[in-house]
């Protein structure tokens, strides 16, 4: 009794729960689509996979047109997220948190919802649904995820260095230049990696603002996977996952994490 | 150019923030290549003042010259001068030789010369090899100094100090007012330094400029503000002081502690009311009895501080004393004493009793301080409302702890002691002064009751 005691009684025992959980949904799985990414369907180690990926063109040509629509709807992104900060953070903007809350409410509904919205939309309007209707979609979705985190930068800044900025000869475009706008890149990462990764592997708002006529990487490996080729889709899912780290590794400074507000 | 003597003027500059006046009326000249301080409690208006002269607060009234040229609407980047943040205010994304270099990039500099001058800059304030260091592994005074070096390497004609040094230790703090006094020494750039602390202030200036509540109280060199204060608030904020009620009598002759002692001062009239100030370290002590003593009191307690002993006297009178002497006293002995004519600062009473503009509403209520008091039947009353004037002594004002049941609350803002009470300034909700004496014991931002009680609200008529 008294060792059973003991051991509830340890904090770290507590995380026994969730240890499980993580090895049975999120460990198992990644093992897994390893495992599959090398196996033919009967079940034997091959490289049958990749040899397929490199030669199927389709596959390598979606792969780079994922990153290229990910990139615009990125770089979009910034273009609206940072000047819409920099307007919520200044001070003299007494209503910022009303309108800062006004860009999160939309995110309360559903992903799936606001975008079917959005194609009743243009439906109305008669916008034909296509690239540029989906990344206007990917950029109505995405945009609150870049300007929380500068946002969140851009208000931590000490009044004091732009003062000191001013005070050492810089005008108001010097001031943001010179002292602004670097102090707040940890905050433009963080939006990029919360902008960036999702978009490269999202299939639904492809499949629903281009009629499925626009295909990403995403929706491939949906296909695959819903037509039963299970160790293809492993193999695209673990070039993504690739990707997604590789992407991750650019932002390995943990310091520049924790001054965007801890978002990631 | 209008006037070349000064390099810095302020004329009549006020400012309020809402409807709080921080600045009022302030008037200052200073000249070229002077140390100035403006000395002052927290809250005083001393940081809006140097923030008017960087450019960061436009005053509501008034002009601010800086060498000669009306500064009024000059953006700050465009001022002659440069200032050292209380915080330092180093660009964390910059190591030290770009943040000393960050003021002369901005003017285009050659990059021979900009690296010339960082390294003079960097080798003045002693911090040379920290060049390619990062800023936030920098000690405080180290930060401090690399902030000077920024400020400085753009040859302002002024140099904005911004308390400086108080972020520092006790032992760093001694020697950057050394360093500080060196580099103006070499330099000769004229510096505004602010700060709170009166031993900073008088250790490095050249003159002091003593502010509370918005207005300049004196300026003056530091051996004048110690020696010859103008006022009770000026007397206690610098040095400690023995500060008394007196009556002067005649020219050259004040009464206090009971007795009366020649003094040097003339000019205040007979029999008036005044504040005498006398520092600890002029009053004489001996062994009583003695002939040669003025008065007599007895040691309350005996402390040594370093150099000197701090003894408390209670006088034969009653009143409170502190002295400060080489020799120990003990306590409960009997002592005499002596002040020399010269050592006695007397100084005229701002107010004898508190006078608040009101409003008589009925034959026995008057309304002031933003509520009705009762008061007792006025021959003033002739059935229409009337503007009056209200004296009451300051003895005369009660205050309570129960602050909930009191119909106007004020707190503590000043606290003087004059031997044998306390002297407190009470800020009421309404921002009126209103000025007690008193035998209990109040803290500075205690929260009080103020009561009044009828007989002693003197009512007269506005002039």
């Amino acid at each position: 009794m008294g060792k059973i005691k003991q051991f509830f009684g340890r904090r770290s025992s507590w995380s026994i729960p969730y240890l499980i959980f993580m090895l049975i949904f999120v460990v198992l799985p990644l093992v897994l689509v390893v495992l599959y990414a090398f196996r033919d369907p009967s079940g034997k180690f091959t490289f049958d996979n990749i040899r397929t990926f490199i030669n199927e063109k389709e596959s390598v040509n979606t792969l780079v047109y994922s990153i290229g629509i990910a990139l615009i709807t990125t770089i979009i992104c910034i273009l609206l997220g940072y000047p819409a900060a920099y307007i919520l953070s200044n001070s003299k903007f007494r209503s910022a948190s009303v309108m800062v809350a006004l860009f999160l409410i939309p995110m309360f509904i559903n992903v799936l919802m606001r975008t079917l919205a959005t194609v009743a939309l243009f439906g109305f309007m008669k916008v034909p649904l296509g690239q540029a209707t989906l990344i206007f979609g990917m950029v109505y979705n995405y945009l609150p995820f870049m300007i929380l985190p500068i946002y969140t930068v851009l208000q931590k800044i000490d009044k004091s260095y732009r003062e000191a900025a001013q005070d050492l000869g810089a005008d108001n475009v010097k001031v943001f230049t010179k002292v602004t706008l670097p102090l707040s890149m940890p905050g433009v990462v963080s939006g990029i990696m919360m902008v960036f990764m999702p978009t490269i592997s999202t299939f639904a708002i492809a499949e629903l603002l281009t009629m499925n006529n626009i295909k990403l990487f995403g929706t491939i490996i949906q296909e695959n996977i819903n037509n039963g080729m299970w160790n293809y889709g492993a193999l695209l899912s673990l070039i993504m996952l690739i990707l997604i780290v590789v992407t991750n590794l650019f932002n390995d400074d943990k310091e520049e994490a924790s001054a965007a507000g801890g978002l990631i | 150019m209008k006037d070349s003597n000064f390099i810095i003027s302020l004329d009549h500059i006020s400012k309020w923030f809402g409807d709080k006046q921080v600045l009022n009326d302030v008037n200052l000249h200073v000249k070229k290549g002077e140390f100035i301080t403006i000395l002052g409690p927290s809250g005083c208006g001393k940081t809006t003042l140097l923030r008017i002269l960087a450019g960061f607060v436009t005053p509501d009234e008034g002009t601010v010259e800086i060498g000669g040229e009306q500064m009024n609407s000059i953006p700050p980047y465009k001022r002659p001068v440069n200032t050292v943040f209380q915080r330092y205010a180093l660009f964390p994304h910059l190591n030290v030789y770009d943040n000393v270099a960050f003021g002369l990039k901005l003017n285009k500099i050659p990059e021979e010369e900009i690296e010339q001058r960082v390294r003079k800059a960097l080798k003045m304030v002693n911090m040379t090899d920290y060049e390619w260091r990062d800023v936030e592994s920098l000690s405080g005074g180290q930060q401090q100094r690399v902030a000077i070096a920024r400020a400085l390497i753009n040859s302002p004609e002024v140099l904005l100090l911004d308390e400086p040094l108080s972020a520092l230790d006790h032992k760093m703090r001694k020697d950057m007012q050394i360093e500080l006094k060196e580099i103006h020494e070499k330099l000769g750039v004229t510096f505004l330094y602010v700060t709170h602390d009166q031993e900073e202030a008088l250790t490095l200036s050249d003159t002091i400029v003593v502010m509370n509540d918005g207005v300049i109280q004196q300026a003056g060199s530091p051996i004048d503000i110690y020696n010859e204060p103008v006022n009770a608030f000026v007397a206690d904020f610098i040095g400690e002081s023995n500060i008394l009620n007196g009556t002067m009598i005649c020219d050259r002759k004040v009464n206090f502690l009971g007795h009366d002692f020649d003094c040097v001062d003339e000019g205040f009239g007979e029999n008036k009311p005044v504040d005498v100030v006398i520092r600890p370290e002029d009053i004489y002590l001996m062994e009583a009895p003695n002939k040669a003593g003025q008065f007599e009191g007895t040691v309350q307690s005996c402390v040594f501080q370093g150099i000197h002993y701090e003894i408390t006297v209670i006088t034969d009178e009653g009143y409170e004393i502190v002295i400060q002497d080489y020799n120990p006293f003990e306590a409960g002995m009997k002592v005499a004493m002596i002040i020399k004519p010269q050592d006695i600062q007397v100084m005229k009473k701002e107010r004898t009793c508190n006078t608040f503009e009101g409003k008589l509403i009925d034959e026995t209520h008057v309304e002031m301080l933003g509520i009705e008091f009762e008061c007792l039947p006025q021959e003033l009353w002739q059935g229409e409302k009337v503007d009056v004037l209200v004296d009451v002594d300051f003895d005369k004002v009660d205050l309570l702890d129960d602050i909930d049941n009191a119909e106007l609350v004020g707190d503590v803002r000043f606290i003087l002691y004059k031997g044998d009470h306390y002297f407190l300034t009470v800020m009421t909700e309404d921002r009126d002064n209103v000025y007690v004496a008193t035998n209990d014991v109040w803290d500075e931002r205690d929260l009080v009751g103020i009561k009044i009680l009828p007989e002693d609200i003197h009512i007269r008529k506005a002039e």
